[in-house]
């Protein structure tokens, strides 16, 4: 068991957990990922790690409700306990000095990004950080990215908070400057269109993948993504790729695999929990 | 009592047969097939025994079972004293009693093979003694040798880890397996499937391992969650045998393979049998939903067949194995070919998959195939398929299983760079004395060879045990 030790709500539906998980806690790099089953009758999913502390054995893990799983882990409180979590699993982000990098977090992409952001930051690099949500109160951990970056620009679809846009709005703009490196992280429509702004100006781009997982250690090949020329596993080979030749369809059909079953599974949960 | 029966009487004693479930209720669910032999038909089968001096099933035993000695105490109705026998080489009866190819090993060179008759059914005599000590709650702890102070890491708790785990505690090392995934067994809870191999019972063998001192410890990836030098170094560890198993589900490399319904054999029998996705919802992990669905499972092997007949039990309309080579040349044990052609299988042989196809939303309809016939013997000296000209045709599925095969798993040699690899970067490893290039670690398995069986593995974690047991004393 993993004793989940402090909790905070980050926004609606977002929420952080502190969890402890030594073994993790000791090796863990920017860019990786657990996969974590909350109870016996609990399915796998892989979660990226936002941090951790290895004088307190912890690691912190920010989860969006958005299917049974994720909102059922919503519900727990320190105190609780996660039956398993297995990691660090995944490559750690390649961090160099590049120079001048842009980090791009969408929704809870964001605390994906903010790992790795801080290790750009701490490698010597200016970082430019554009934070994008629909709505204001869905922008989370504005502060904490706003500490390692140079500068931040927030993005709103509906105008309530920073600019109204998207984050691609933002990067055509600064890739009027001299831009070395771009890192984004977020829903796949959205690290999609970053790719396609930065492939024309040949700026080195990188995506998190969020594939369907479920060992996580490359023996299923349920993750497999077509990128680098070739069929990847994210788990193994990534989870971060180039992003110029990850084929952003294959993953978003991919992705849908299991639609049907995941609002099954939601909305008989919501049912015994309303 | 003794076998007072001449050898002449006993060779004209019929095989007897193992019971089963009938085929076609047993095909829609996961109950296990074969039923057993109950202490009657134990004991006529065991009375066949020839009890050879020189006994060739033993030899053929990758494990070196006493086989002589069990059956013979079978006959007296000892049937402790038989699992206690069996036990002392073979820390695992009730699951190699199930799925060892006996018919290629002990049974193969059984005498009475040599007088055309069908040999002695010893799998099914190592299943019964070992059910019967797991029913009567009585499993017999062997004897643990005194503390030697010295620690053993073992990673993987599949068939050859928690074989040498067995054999290392007994001899007074303190032992613990790290696994990866949740649930201890390896390939025996996430590969074989319920009908064959009941996890209840690879939960009772590995409390046996657990009450002779072994720890085990899950949710520990070796090269990533710790690595092989922190494990000799801070953790304490004296050696360190590596049994990870075959890791990577090799694909076709056709086009379409990225479609949706498209699996490998490991992803489609680790949802169902680790995750239990064939209990969907109760059980919250997923599977293509396969009801009145056709599905085609394409490879010949043992892992192909429990694929196929999974698809069945999950209510396919059809399902189909797909092999490049003939139902002859088909690796797969000849027991399991027959279940599933009893469960209605259909054998779509001589057939090699060329392309995925799939519907505008990404969705696999059917499978490009072309009718092949048998060439001249290749390299390996199996005879190679060749694609019969203008043979084009789609068997139109919604649901493919791609069952050809592993590679190496990279993870711990990617952490390891001392740890030297082969070609196809599986782990070299003296086949005598299992140690790799880095000292202190021994490997052995399907990581070592490649895919092969759980007692191969077994015997390999033997091998391995006494290896490291040797290094320790050094």
């Amino acid at each position: 068991m993993f004793p989940i030790i402090a909790t905070a709500q980050l926004g609606p539906g977002v929420k952080q957990f502190e969890i402890t998980a030594p073994r993790i806690a000791r090796k863990q790099l920017a860019g990786q990922f657990v996969i974590l089953r909350l109870d016996e009758n609990g399915e796998r999913i892989p979660l990226t790690i936002k941090g951790s502390d290895p004088s307190r054995g912890t690691i912190t893990l920010v989860v969006q409700a958005v299917g049974k799983t994720t909102a059922q882990m919503s519900g727990l409180e320190a105190g609780d306990a996660i039956l398993d979590v297995v990691g660090p699993l995944g490559k750690p982000s390649e961090v160099e000095r590049y120079g001048t990098v842009i980090v791009i977090g969408g929704g809870v992409g964001t605390a994906i990004a903010l790992p790795t952001a801080t290790a750009l930051r701490d490698a010597g690099n200016r970082v430019f950080s554009i934070l994008g949500a629909r709505t204001k109160d869905l922008l989370i951990l504005e502060n904490e990215v706003r500490a390692v970056s140079d500068q931040l620009f927030v993005m709103t679809d509906d105008g309530s908070y920073g600019h109204q846009g998207l984050v691609t709005d933002k990067l055509r703009q600064l890739i009027q400057l001299p831009i070395d490196f771009v890192l984004a992280i977020g829903p796949v429509p959205m690290m999609r269109a970053v790719a396609d702004v930065t492939r024309e100006r040949k700026i080195k781009t990188v995506v998190s993948l969020n594939s369907i997982m479920v060992d996580g250690t490359g023996m299923c090949g349920g993750c497999r993504v077509h990128a680098d020329g070739d069929t990847k596993f994210a788990c193994i080979d990534g989870p971060e790729f180039d992003a110029h030749t990850v084929d952003f369809q294959v993953l978003a059909q991919r992705n849908a695999m299991y639609r049907a079953q995941e609002q099954e599974a939601f909305a008989k949960w919501k049912e015994q929990h309303a | 009592m003794p076998n007072t029966i001449p050898n002449k009487e006993r060779i004209k004693l019929p095989r007897q047969h193992m019971p089963e479930r009938d085929a076609l209720t047993r095909a829609r669910n996961f109950e296990e097939v074969n039923l057993g032999f109950d202490p009657a038909l134990a004991n006529v089968e065991a009375l066949r025994c020839l009890a050879c001096a020189k006994p060739s099933c033993t030899r053929g035993c990758p494990v070196q079972v006493d086989v002589k000695q069990f059956v013979a105490r079978i006959i007296e109705g000892d049937y402790l004293g038989a699992a206690a026998v069996i036990r002392r080489d073979n820390a695992l009866p009730a699951i190699t009693g199930r799925v060892c190819p006996q018919e290629e090993q002990c049974e193969g060179d059984c005498l009475i093979v040599k007088s055309k008759k069908d040999s002695v059914a010893i799998g099914h005599l190592e299943r019964f003694v070992a059910d019967y000590e797991r029913a009567t709650g009585k499993v017999g702890i062997p004897e643990i040798a005194p503390p030697t102070g010295k620690r053993v890491a073992i990673v993987g708790s599949g068939p050859a880890g928690l074989s040498a785990a067995g054999d290392l505690v007994q001899k007074g090392h303190a032992v613990r397996v790290f696994e990866a995934l949740h649930e201890l067994g390896g390939v025996l809870v996430y590969g074989i499937p319920e009908f064959r191999l009941p996890k209840e019972i690879v939960r009772q063998e590995v409390d046996v391992l657990r009450k002779m001192g072994v720890e085990f410890e899950t949710n520990v990836v070796v090269g990533k969650t710790v690595t092989l030098d922190e494990l000799l170094g801070e953790e304490g560890y004296d050696a360190i045998f590596v049994a990870t198993g075959a890791g990577l589900p090799q694909f076709l490399g056709v086009p379409g393979e990225h479609l949706n319904g498209v699996y490998s054999a490991n992803e489609f029998l680790t949802r169902i049998n680790l995750m239990r996705a064939y209990r969907f919802p109760e059980y919250d992990q997923p599977v293509y939903d396969c009801r009145d669905k056709d599905v085609v499972v394409i490879g010949g092997g043992n892992t192909a067949m429990d694929a196929v007949r999974t698809a069945l039990r999950l209510g396919a309309r059809r399902a189909m194995l797909v092999y490049r080579r003939g139902e002859e040349e088909m690796p797969a044990r000849r027991e399991e070919i027959k279940h599933a052609k009893e469960e209605g299988v259909e054998l779509c042989m001589l057939t090699n998959p060329i392309e995925m196809i799939g519907d505008q939303r990404g969705w696999l309809t059917g499978i490009r195939c072309v009718k092949m016939e048998l060439g001249e013997p290749g390299a390996d000296g199996r005879r190679r398929p060749v694609a019969v000209p203008g043979s084009e045709h789609v068997i139109e599925a919604s649901l493919a299983v791609v069952a050809v095969g592993t590679s190496a798993n990279p993870l711990i040699q990617s952490t390891a760079p001392d740890l030297k690899t082969n070609r196809k970067n599986y782990i070299e490893a003296d086949p005598e004395t299992m140690r790799t290039s880095k000292k202190g670690v021994f490997a052995g398995g399907d990581i070592v060879t490649g895919s092969a069986t759980v007692i191969l593995a077994m015997g390999a974690g033997r091998k391995a045990a006494r290896a490291i047991d040797q290094y320790l004393r050094e």
